[in-house]
């Protein structure tokens, strides 16, 4: 197992909004962090990106002890669910940045730097956008430069808050499809955080079901739908599905998680 | 089209918001009346008395050698006040909009606190503090510092009038902002400097420059706190507005206008440098404020 959670606990002025979360997921696996709002999902992502601190638990990655290196040093590719685009930079800017900002000698040189925004523009379908700002561009398209953006600095771990979460249902489905495509691609560990059900069973190795704070269930789509661990399992798969009754997800099959 | 829809506007069905025609013009005539009667006129009358005698004696009393010594304390205590200001205003907010801590809500009326509190009284507590019969007099005495009565205690009162500016036109962009790019920035293997210089600071720079002049010119008008802790020696410690008031009173209005309208040139200058940027980067701004 490459990525090894134990115990994280934390609370926001008394609130508990994780209660010592513990889980374990092997390299290269795309893994899914399903709740409803509220459960401690974006909480459990950002202390996994650094941006927030865990009271009391370890995080084991690739035999890192991942907690105890600052957000900058993890090389975790992030991406928010409001995009956080740097605005004032067009969307080369904004792909170039983390390569830009390391220290100069680990900087790649210009040419180099602008080899590869162009091949990231190509991965993620927006050749020949590079010169926009992101306010000149559709919200799915923000998305997919934020992904190039996280991708550029070849991260260990991509870390995903809803990143769909403010597309229209269309969208949603094509990018979903794309990002496993992508995932697949570099075998990059993923970490997704969604409250759609059909999100997460439809793209993920492995889901893990929040509750406020606590993990439920961890364990294949295929797992999950046969065996739901709680009634809340199966009451939060079951009821979503009824509101999007949706054939893509009875005919899915399981994928193995690689690694 | 919009010309259409104006040309027949009395065809066109009222909307829900709009107002009575003549309840439009009515207030647009007293909006006008009253920029004209507070505003423009001083302006031109300031002009008008400055050039009463002609331009050559309006130039005399500028270039006369208390004048110019005005007018360089005047610069020189803005050219300090100004760029400290800065540095406060933009940590200020900085701390303010993107970190949580107690007692910001304190934090952020204190640095109202210039705007309320009459600037006499603000000059009269430097001279408390630093003054001969002050709190530190002994000590600055002692060691040959002086403060009041001095460029030190200009500058102090100068900041201390101004201070709010810059912090004022940040606080709220920035944290409407929120943190969010800086977080990116940092994920993305930024230094809390360099995500500073690249992603905070670009992000506000028009507020910061409008700030900036905003400040800039209240820095080189300020009268009351300054008046204060100068002392009025001529040619020595009166800024441009003591030089006026001084003029003023001894019946010099032709000279006292002279100075005054310079101060007055700086106002239209700083409105000027302002729309100016608005109208050349409106695109840059736009993408800045939209998003
Ligand atoms: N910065 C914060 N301050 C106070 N409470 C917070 C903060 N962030 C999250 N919470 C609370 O923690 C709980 C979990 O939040 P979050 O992780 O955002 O849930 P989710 O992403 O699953 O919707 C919520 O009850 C939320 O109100
Ligand atoms: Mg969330």
């Amino acid at each position: 197992m490459s990525l090894v959670v134990e115990s994280i606990a934390k609370r926001f002025d008394r609130f508990p909004a994780l209660k010592g979360v513990s889980f374990s997921a092997p390299k290269g696996c795309f893994l899914a962090l399903l709740g409803p709002s509220g459960s401690g999902k974006t909480t459990l992502l950002r202390i996994l990106g650094g941006l927030e601190f865990a009271e009391a638990g370890r995080v084991k990655f690739e035999d890192i002890d991942w907690l105890s290196l600052p957000a900058r040093d993890r090389r975790a590719g992030f991406v928010f669910q409001q995009y956080a685009l740097f605005r004032h930079m067009t969307i080369a800017k904004n792909i170039a940045f983390g390569l830009e900002v390391r220290g100069r000698r680990h900087r790649p040189t210009r040419a180099e730097i602008a080899r590869r925004v162009e091949e990231l523009l190509s991965l993620v379908q927006l050749e020949g956008l590079g010169k926009r700002y992101p306010s000149q561009l559709s919200g799915g398209q923000r998305q997919r430069v934020a992904l190039a953006r996280a991708l550029a600095i070849e991260p260990r771990m991509l870390l995903l808050d809803e990143p769909f979460g403010a597309l229209d249902a269309k969208v949603r489905k094509e990018l979903r499809h794309w990002l496993r495509h992508i995932h697949d691609k570099t075998g990059i560990t993923t970490v997704f955080v969604t409250h759609d059900q059909e999100e997460a069973m439809e793209l993920a190795d492995l889901v893990a079901i929040l509750n406020q704070g606590s993990i439920e269930q961890i364990g294949t789509p295929a797992d999950i739908r046969r065996a739901p661990a709680s009634e809340f399992v199966a009451d939060f798969i079951d009821s979503n599905a009824q509101v999007r009754p949706d054939p893509v997800v009875a005919i899915f099959e399981p994928r193995s998680a690689r690694g | 089209m919009s010309t259409n829809l104006t040309d027949r506007g009395s065809t066109r069905p009222r909307g829900a918001t709009d107002d009575h025609p003549l309840a439009r013009t009515i207030l647009i005539a007293l909006g006008a009346c009253f920029i004209v009667l507070f505003l423009v006129l001083p302006l031109v009358t300031v002009f008008a008395q400055a050039l009463k005698n002609g331009v050559a004696a309006a130039m005399d009393s500028i270039v006369e050698p208390d004048a110019l010594s005005a007018i360089k304390l005047t610069v020189i205590a803005a050219g300090i006040a100004v760029p400290l200001n800065v540095a406060f205003g933009l940590s200020a907010s900085w701390a303010i909009s993107k970190f949580d801590f107690r007692g910001k809500s304190f934090l952020i009326t204190l640095i109202d606190l210039p705007f309320s509190v009459s600037p006499v009284v603000s000059g009269l507590v430097y001279v408390l503090i630093f003054g001969m019969q002050g709190w530190f007099g002994p000590y600055l005495r002692e060691h040959d510092i002086k403060i009041i009565f001095a460029l030190p205690g200009i500058v102090l009162a100068t900041m201390f009038v101004t201070f709010p500016f810059v912090a004022r036109e940040l606080i709220p962009l920035m944290t409407d902002q929120g943190r969010d790019e800086e977080e990116a920035a940092t994920s993305l293997g930024a230094s809390g400097w360099k995500t500073f210089r690249r992603v905070t600071l670009p992000n506000v720079k028009w507020a910061l420059l409008y700030g900036v002049l905003l400040c800039n010119a209240r820095a080189m008008g300020e009268f009351g706190a300054v008046s204060v802790v100068s002392g009025h020696i001529r040619g020595q410690t009166n800024t441009m507005p003591l030089h006026i008031e001084v003029l003023y009173n001894d019946y010099q209005f032709v000279a006292a206008f002279a100075v005054a309208s310079l101060l007055a040139l700086l106002a239209l200058v700083t409105l000027a440098v302002k729309s100016f940027l608005e109208w050349h980067y409106a695109d840059e701004i736009a993408a800045i404020h939209k998003h």
